[in-house]
């Protein structure tokens, strides 16, 4: 990957939109967490970490480009806090642009991930990065109220879309 | 068929009847002789003339399918006869035509067609038939008759000179079907490369097959032709590259192409171009140069994509080759130097802007330029090198001379590439000085990068042979030296190490003069001092120690240095043994391994290698004994050349030497290490005032210090070339059995049996082994019985069994016949009390390569299928013994099974896992671990690429995988999650009634106290999660997209 994005992806542009952000600057991409001896010894405990968070979300794919949150620079791992004794996570998130009306739906994929991925005992606060979003206040409720992220996934046709953010890339 | 009236009835049978398997009848009837193409002919009569074009249809339909079967069979005549009737068909009716071109298909493969009737039939077809309103199979036949005479009427098909190539032109044009297209391409390709007349046609041909470019296929899924973009790509890619004549059209196209926004047809346009550049000279590019440099160019500069940026550089390789072949006219510019001139002048201001940003894209350009001749070469690197200087002097962040350093490693490396002729002046020569204080200034820089990449660049000017003087080399070894002895960082020492191996080839002098001494030196010293005034990165007196015996074997690349670093790591060994034993033990295998690899460096060189066996074998040899008969009895402490692991050391070093393929050096001495074991005999050991006789044979009064030295002897006489004959064989057999049935060491009663199985392996098949092997049967029976559930005896027992394990290999890896009777003992076993568990490990053992003995490099007797026989012969029975084995003994048997499974790749297993499978379902909830793991190893293959078969037992699996996911071991969760992973890909009917009871468990293990399991318990889960029924992708797929406002 890594191509120029000149061209959007597919369930967006079938509806017809336009791209609201053609040609956003593209971040790298870290290497892969690199592997300890003690991450192999089956005696000593990992706990988790921000960087565990990190990898957890940084490989979903935009909604609108064929990048990853990371290449846009949506998610940063210094964004992510995370408290393994106290069960809770907390990960900020940068819309490319203040009106990008996809906030709502990278949210909330970021959401469904961390909420698939993490163990139930963890308590996941997934919010806008302070001041990068001109509806900030709205999504962040939004994200925050359990009800309403529920019935989002009730709704199929946008689970199909959350599960097309969340597929692992060819 | 019966006799010749039924012609007619069959004929009747086949267009009345509508019976198409009359036709075959008949066609038997033809072979046979019993009636003939030209009665069937005469019988069809009224059918052929008929008024209705389907009944003449089926009536040359009949004659072409029997024509099909028998056409070589029939004579000139008939063939004669036949074709011009076919040929006057051509003009029926255009239902009877495909009939018409399967019979001609069958007459263009006779062999006796009379001269000129391929070209009237040729004419008539691009004359009477319109080719591409055929169906695909037709079209198909119209190919195979041309491509058919084609291979067998070269010159009468050339006596139609540009009008066969027209008419082909026309009969493919609008061509869509990649079958055909493979032909056609073929086709057009002959035409080019065996030179038929291609007339006016040169642009025709070449428009009428460059439309498909690029080619853009992608084959249907479960496709049965299984043709693949891949071949269609490179057959056209042969047609368009077949000759310079199409280079006015084929070189715009591309340039044009390369344009494109999409990535494969710019993959395809480069490397179509570099194909090209082959046939290609000075007069088909010179027109096209400046397009294609700005076209590579700028696909190098901007490209994001590696693949793009290889491909460009080697079409620009290419060009450059291509123009270098040229021959230069005494008139006219020299094309090459223009061209590189072009280059230079594009890439060369990047090579000095400030910021660098285009630095490596422009020297990777200049770089494949240069790769294409001597002359390119020469060229570029004069006047890129003082650039480059210029500008190392400049940067003076050590960031920006890496980079340039590694630039210019690159040019020095390329100028060695070709062959000079003598006069000619190594371009090099002019810039060697102010190279040599650039890198030598790097050595010393701060920065690791820069001292790195500034040894490998040292490593790169010192293998050019007659570069360096003598000064500079002695210099070189001087940095090299400090770099090894007193810097921190193991990178650059890794990379002063390799200069260290390539330099020392070429300038053997120097360093024996200054880097031996300086290494022998840091041994002497004690290793715990620490060096006054070093930083605290310097490295500590162990590392220094562990580096120079590393470095004394990397520099031994020349006969001349190695005699001088041999001693050197022998007297070390030496050194050792008179210290104590425990932290030197390390230091001393370290010594060995080194000795290993001098060893197996002068592999090849016989004198060298008899250096090894007259002189390195003994010393060592004459240490050890030393050593074992020393620390006997007395109240010394034993060295540490008494330590198992040493001696392994050891052994390993003398079975290289005698690995070594020079027979006759071998078998001189082989018979004197025989002698010292058998007789005591110490005569040819360098020191050989022994204070006690050396006597490992004679058990049990003979100490273990000694026996155990039986290692060293297995070590020579079992690395020997087949040719070489072991003397005293029988003895040392008898005396081993002996010794492996009474020793109460370990290491000794294995080595012995180790010995006896490498020896047993390579004995010549006959009367002698076969009763040398009866006579070890019956010892090993009667040891195995006598004592059976004698708990006092166990001991016994084991060392038997230690026997019989590794007999057994040594007859398995030959193909011996016997070697089916042991592994059934071994077998048996498995349901023993005491040895069940150690025999069901040990058929790890027979089916892995050992390190020491009993392998390709130790020249056994290893057939090359041995594992896949062993595999059919004994995985049957284990299967067997499983099921009717009580409960305490069927863990042994699936663990045995798991080692036979493991030893396997999964491709050779995926026929035969299908039948174990209730086998590998049970092993699921077997206790031991190893059984777990390879049950799983072999489950997950089987869940990819088997999924009918598993969707049977799809509850089972599901319950055993999740109970396994909370197994104790790490590496059993995290195949099991693996496995539930791959349970993802079976039909979505058999997974999706599991769907929320597997997520569900599947929370469990997101909370493992393990990272690398939590991992692949997320990526299981998310697959799960993604799991939809087929109905609910279909509605998603035809609903339009959510708009914002209804999200949420």
């Amino acid at each position: 990957m890594g191509a120029r994005p000149v061209g959007g992806s597919g369930a967006v542009m079938a509806a017809g939109l336009r791209l609201e952000n053609a040609n956003p600057l593209i971040y790298g991409r870290s290497s892969e967490r690199p592997l300890t001896a003690r991450e192999q010894d089956g005696l000593e405990a990992d706990c988790i970490d921000g960087r565990e968070i990190f990898d957890l979300i940084r490989s979903i794919n935009d909604p609108e480009h064929p990048l990853s949150l990371e290449e846009l620079n949506v998610v940063e791992q210094l964004r992510v806090n995370v408290n393994d004794d106290e069960s809770s996570v907390s990960v900020a998130f940068t819309p490319t642009i203040p009106h990008c009306s996809m906030a709502t739906l990278i949210g909330l994929s970021i959401k469904v991930k961390l909420l698939r991925s993490l163990p139930e005992r963890f308590k996941v606060d997934v919010h806008i990065t302070p001041g990068t979003h001109a509806s900030e206040h709205a999504v962040n409720k939004q994200l925050a109220d359990k009800e309403r992220v529920a019935a989002a996934l009730e709704n199929s046709h946008l689970l199909e879309v959350v599960n097309q953010c969340l597929s692992a890339r060819l | 068929m019966a006799a010749g009236g039924s012609v007619a009835a069959l004929v009747e049978d086949f267009v009345s009847g509508q019976q198409d398997g009359a036709a075959k009848d008949l066609a038997t009837g033809v072979v046979d002789g019993k009636c003939t193409a030209l009665e069937i002919v005469e019988a069809l009569g009224t059918c052929l003339t008929n008024s209705e074009p389907r009944t003449r249809g089926r009536g040359v339909q009949l004659l072409s399918q029997v024509l099909l079967l028998t056409y070589s069979s029939l004579n000139q005549k008939e063939v004669e006869v036949l074709a011009v009737f076919y040929i006057d068909r051509l003009k029926d009716h255009h239902l009877i035509t495909p009939h018409v071109l399967h019979g001609l298909k069958a007459l263009s493969m006779s062999s006796v067609l009379p001269e000129g009737l391929a070209v009237v039939i040729l004419k008539a077809l691009f004359q009477e038939v319109h080719v591409q309103s055929l169906l695909q199979s037709d079209r198909h036949s119209v190919y195979s008759i041309i491509t058919n005479f084609m291979d067998t009427r070269e010159q009468e098909l050339k006596g139609l000179a540009a009008d066969f190539t027209f008419g082909f032109i026309q009969a493919m044009d609008g061509e869509k079907d990649p079958r055909n297209l493979l032909m056609a391409f073929q086709i057009s390709r002959d035409f080019i490369t065996n030179n038929y007349e291609l007339g006016t046609f040169v642009e025709e041909l070449f428009e009428v097959t460059s439309c498909y470019f690029p080619i853009d296929f992608t084959p249907p899924p479960n496709d049965p032709h299984g043709i693949s973009q891949e071949e269609l790509v490179l057959s056209l890619r042969s047609v368009l590259t077949a000759t310079p004549r199409f280079a006015e059209f084929l070189l715009p196209l591309l340039i044009e192409k390369l344009d494109s926004d999409v990535q494969s047809a710019k993959v395809d346009s480069l490397q179509t171009l570099t194909a090209c550049c082959k046939e290609y000279r000075k007069k088909e590019l010179k027109e096209f140069l400046p397009a294609l440099w700005h076209s590579i160019r700028r696909e190098v500069f901007q490209t994001a994509s590696e693949k793009i940026e290889t491909e460009g550089l080697a079409a620009l390789q290419a060009l450059s080759t291509g123009l270098s072949k040229s021959v230069i006219d005494s008139d006219a510019e020299d094309s090459l130097d223009t061209f590189l001139n072009n280059v230079l002048q594009d890439c060369k201001h990047h090579l000095c802007e400030p910021d660098m940003k285009l630095v490596w894209p422009s020297a990777k350009l200049l770089q494949a330029a240069a790769s294409a001749s001597s002359r390119a070469c020469s060229k570029i690197t004069g006047c890129i090198f003082p650039l480059l200087l210029e500008q190392f002097n400049k940067h003076k962040q050590s960031s920006q001379r890496w980079t340039i350093l590694g630039i210019l490693k690159v040019f020095i490396k390329l100028t060695h590439k070709w062959d000079r002729d003598e006069e000619d002046e190594n371009p090099l020569c002019a810039f060697k000085d102010q190279l040599c204080i650039l890198v030598f200034s790097a050595l010393t820089d701060s920065s690791v990068q820069l001292q790195t990449v500034g040894a490998s660049t040292l490593a790169v000017l010192g293998s050019q042979q007659g570069l360096l003087s003598p000064s500079d080399i002695e210099l070189t070894v001087e940095h090299l030296n400090r770099l090894i002895l007193q810097e921190g960082d193991p990178q650059v020492c890794a990379a002063a190490f390799e200069a260290s191996t390539t330099i020392s080839a070429i300038h053997p002098s120097a360093f024996i003069s200054k880097m031996v001494p300086a290494l022998t030196q840091e041994l002497s010293t004690e290793p715990m001092e620490v060096k006054a005034g070093d930083g605290p990165s310097a490295p500590t007196g162990n590392t220094l120690h562990q580096r120079s015996i590393q470095a004394l074997a990397a520099i031994s690349t020349h006969p001349s240095i190695m005699r001088r670093t041999v001693p050197a790591l022998l007297q070390h060994l030496t050194d050792l043994q008179k210290g104590s034993a425990g932290t030197e033990r390390k230091v001393a295998v370290l010594t060995c391994r080194s000795l290993q690899l001098v060893a197996e460096h002068c592999q090849g060189a016989g004198e060298s290698s008899q250096y090894f066996h007259q002189l390195v074998v003994p010393c060592l040899l004459g240490l050890a004994v030393q050593a074992a008969v020393q620390g006997c009895g007395s109240e010394v402490p034993l060295g540490v050349l008494c330590e198992e692991s040493v001696i392994a050391a050891l052994g390993a070093v003398i079975s290289t030497a005698y690995g070594h393929r020079h027979t006759e050096l071998a078998s001189r001495t082989i018979s004197q290490v025989v002698a010292l074991y058998l007789d005591g005999d110490v005569s040819f050991l360098p020191e050989n005032n022994l204070p006690r006789k050396f006597q490992p044979f004679q058990p049990p009064d003979s100490p273990w210090p000694q026996t155990q030295l039986i290692a060293l002897l297995q070590a020579a006489v079992c690395s020997l070339p087949k040719t070489v004959v072991v003397p005293q064989q029988e003895s040392l057999l008898t005396h081993l059995m002996e010794l492996c049935c009474t020793s109460s060491h370990q290491f000794t009663y294995t080595s012995a049996a180790k010995c006896i199985a490498g020896l047993i392996n390579k004995y010549p098949a006959g009367e002698q082994l076969d009763s040398i092997l009866q006579d070890l049967l019956k010892k090993m029976d009667r040891g195995l019985q006598t004592n059976a559930g004698d708990c006092s005896q166990s001991a016994s027992r084991t060392r038997i069994f230690t026997l019989l394990l590794w007999l057994t290999k040594a007859l398995v890896l030959r193909y011996h016949p016997l070697s089916a009777t042991l592994t059934d003992k071994l077998m048996q076993l498995l349901t023993d009390p005491a040895l069940g568990t150690e025999a069901a490990s040990g058929f790890a053992l027979l089916v892995s390569d050992s390190a020491d003995v009993l392998n390709k490099a130790t020249h056994a007797d290893v057939r090359i299928m041995y594992r896949q026989r062993f595999f059919t012969e004994n995985v049957p029975k284990l299967v067997q013994g499983f099921h009717s084995a009580s409960q305490d003994n069927k863990s042994n048997y699936l663990k045995a099974l798991s080692h036979v499974l493991n030893s396997l790749p999964k491709q050779v297993l995926m026929t035969e896992l299908p039948s174990l499978l209730i086998l590998l379902l049970e092993a699921l909830s077997c206790s031991d671990e190893v059984v777990q793991l390879s049950t799983l190893g072999c489950l997950h293959p089987l869940l990819l690429d088997a999924p009918q078969i598993m969707s049977l037992h799809i509850e089972t699996l599901v319950n055993k995988l999740l109970d396994l996911t909370s197994s104790p071991a790490m590496k059993v969760r995290i195949a099991s999650l693996q496995c539930m992973h791959a349970l993802t890909k079976l039909p979505p009917h058999v997974i999706l009634p599991l769907k929320a009871r597997v997520i569900q468990a599947l929370a469990k293990p997101l909370d493992d106290r393990k990272r690398l399991v939590r991992k692949e318990a997320v990526a299981a889960r998310g697959e799960w999660f993604s799991r939809q029924s087929l109905a609910q992708q279909d509605r998603q797929a035809r609903a339009p997209f959510p708009t914002e406002k209804s999200q949420l």
